[in-house]
């Protein structure tokens, strides 16, 4: 299945973005990776899982019975100083949930891609956000792609931000199911001595470690009537918070050093797209974000003052940055490809809502849902999202959520 | 596979390419469609295709479940797999220029199959001259095709290529 050798090749590959992500998994020389398939992830650890037998990933590949074990089979890896990977998405999230959720509390820097899939129920094995979405309160850091290249180049960096000494954290890189993990186009591949040099030594284990010379209690019973009491507790929440902060300079730092060496540039939290001199924007978020540029452009010849903000990471949330995106914009409109069942828009929306309230000025926004389980947002999609987002300004308001797949 | 390959080919041959297969039921022999975008830059919009300018049908027999030619853009090239003569065909308004070829009795010569993928791409390249034989089988080259496949495809590829009837209509 792999196309090339990794060596004394040409320095770009055809491919989809499940075999990116495997030749970023190579790149970043993994020592354990464990897998189970699920679609739309199911191409990438077999990819995976070729180049380990081909002898191009020097790992041990454990193939367990289950994404609850992939998990915990990482933790322990880990913990034993292992630099881990897997991915998964959907109903094999579901499985994998209580050790996916100890994860960050135990600090440990497990990078593993969320090829994204649409919720259930009704049964659906297409794309969509919702599995990513429902990580948003597990603590995890959490970073969406745009591109097939975003994915290979992310995943790469996210070794060096989930080891970072100030996050020591597990990061999910996220790509769109169907558009991104089975879009095929053209894609550079770093050169792998300077990838080692980038990502440099693997250091997982310094804070906590199943290591007989150094004994330590790992993830021990704490709060309540437990050895240690609230303060213990406390203390390793206040931790995981401040970790998920300083992975905002982390990430920040981490695109810049790639942009340097390897000349491909990307905003690390917030992208601002033909926003300087615009009145209203719209968010996206994920590979949706290319057909709203076009759109963009198009409505720009039509002398639409818009511009597109993109959310590319949502964990921990790029507060800061998002607030001095907005106040460049009187009215946004958020398209999101997930829901929130709660709040009855887009999480996305949900949250950028929380992020307008710290504006001097209250700004009108809309909610439009699109792109559920497999469905398209294309070009004409983001005319009327674009039309409805700029008519706030005259005052003529859409009621939220906008279903933007509803009719088809 | 097929639609990777001919995105290997067009990236050869200096453009830029961008193909997203659509996935029906998870079944053996469930109609499928792929989509591939064109452009000499960067393509950003990763969506389906509804407008195509060109449509390859790589089954004999599908027209009769799913209507190919939904969207088809006026000045098109469409390229069929059949049997059937052009007196035989319905053929659009919309079509100006025509490949037809038999890459079904090819398949049954070569794979002792039906197997009409890389016949097709042959045919495509014929018909339409935007994309060479040798990109084609360049791309194929670093598919995952080894030994037997290899060769079985790469004799496809030029047979389609070879045995294709193109007609000028409009």
């Amino acid at each position: 299945m792999p196309d090339a050798a990794l060596t004394n090749e040409p320095k770009s590959i055809v491919c989809d973005g499940n075999e990116a992500a495997a030749w970023a998994v190579s790149l970043a020389k993994p020592d354990m990776v464990a897998v189970y398939p699920i679609t739309p992830q199911s191409s990438l650890v077999e990819y995976v899982s070729q180049f380990i037998a081909d002898g191009k990933i020097d790992a041990d590949l454990m193939d367990v019975e289950g994404e609850h074990s992939v998990m915990s089979v990482l933790h322990g890896a880990c913990l034993a100083g292992a630099r881990t990977y897997t991915a998964t998405c959907g109903p094999g999230l579901y499985y994998m949930f209580e050790p996916y959720v100890r994860t960050p509390g135990m600090r440990l820097p497990i990078v593993m891609s969320v090829v994204t899939r649409d919720g259930l129920t009704p049964q659906s094995v297409w794309g969509g956000q919702q599995d990513a979405m429902m990580l948003r309160e597990t603590g995890w850091i959490q970073i969406y792609c745009e591109s097939v290249q975003e994915v290979l180049d992310s995943l790469i960096m996210a070794f060096r931000i989930a080891e970072h000494r100030d996050v020591m954290l597990p990061v999910n890189i996220c790509h769109d199911g169907n558009y991104l993990s089975y879009g095929v186009t053209k894609v550079f591949l770093p050169e792998q001595e300077m990838v080692d040099d980038f990502l440099g030594d693997k250091d997982t284990n310094w804070h906590v470690a199943l290591d007989p010379d150094r004994p330590m209690s790992v993830d021990p019973l704490t709060g309540g009537e437990g050895p240690g009491g609230p303060s213990t507790f406390v203390r390793y929440r206040q931790g995981h918070c401040a970790g998920m902060q300083n992975a905002l300079r982390v990430i920040t730092e981490t695109h810049e050093e790639w942009e340097r060496k390897f000349g491909r540039c990307y905003a690390p939290l917030i992208e601002e797209y033909r926003l300087d001199d615009a009145d209203y924007a719209i968010v996206t978020i994920g590979s949706m974000s290319g057909a709203g540029k076009d759109a963009v452009d198009v409505a720009r010849e039509q002398g639409q003052k818009v511009g597109l903000i993109r959310v590319k990471t949502f964990r921990p949330f790029p507060m800061e940055a998002l607030r001095n995106t907005l106040t460049k914009v009187k009215a946004i409109g958020v398209v999101d490809r997930s829901v929130s069942f709660a709040w009855n828009c887009g999480p996305v929306f949900q949250e950028i809502q929380a992020a307008l309230y710290q504006l001097k000025e209250r700004i009108p926004a809309i909610s439009f849902i699109g792109g559920l389980a497999g469905s398209d947002i294309t070009g004409e999609h983001f005319a009327r999202v674009i039309e409805a987002t700029g008519n706030q300004l005259a005052g003529d308001m859409t009621e939220s959520p906008v279903w933007l797949n509803e009719n088809e | 596979m097929a639609s990777k390959i001919l995105a290997k080919a067009i990236v050869e041959e200096g453009q830029f390419a961008l193909a997203i297969p659509s996935f029906g039921f998870e079944r053996r022999g469930a109609p499928v469609t792929a989509f591939l975008r064109v452009d000499d830059k960067e393509i950003r919009t990763v969506t389906n295709i509804y407008n195509p300018d060109n449509i390859i049908c790589i089954d004999p027999t599908i027209s009769r479940a799913v209507d190919i030619f939904k969207g088809f853009r006026n000045g098109g090239i469409w390229v069929q797999a059949t049997k059937k003569s052009l007196d035989n065909l319905d053929i659009p308004e919309t079509v100006a220029k025509l490949g037809l070829c038999d890459a079904f009795g090819i398949a049954l010569d070569i794979f002792n199959k039906p197997i009409t993928n890389s016949i097709m791409l042959g045919a495509f390249a014929k018909t339409s001259g935007m994309v060479s034989l040798d990109s084609l089988k360049e791309g194929l080259t670093t598919a995952n095709f080894r030994d037997a496949g290899l060769d079985q495809n790469m004799a496809a590829i030029e047979r389609g290529y070879n045995e294709t009837q193109v007609h000028q209509i409009n």
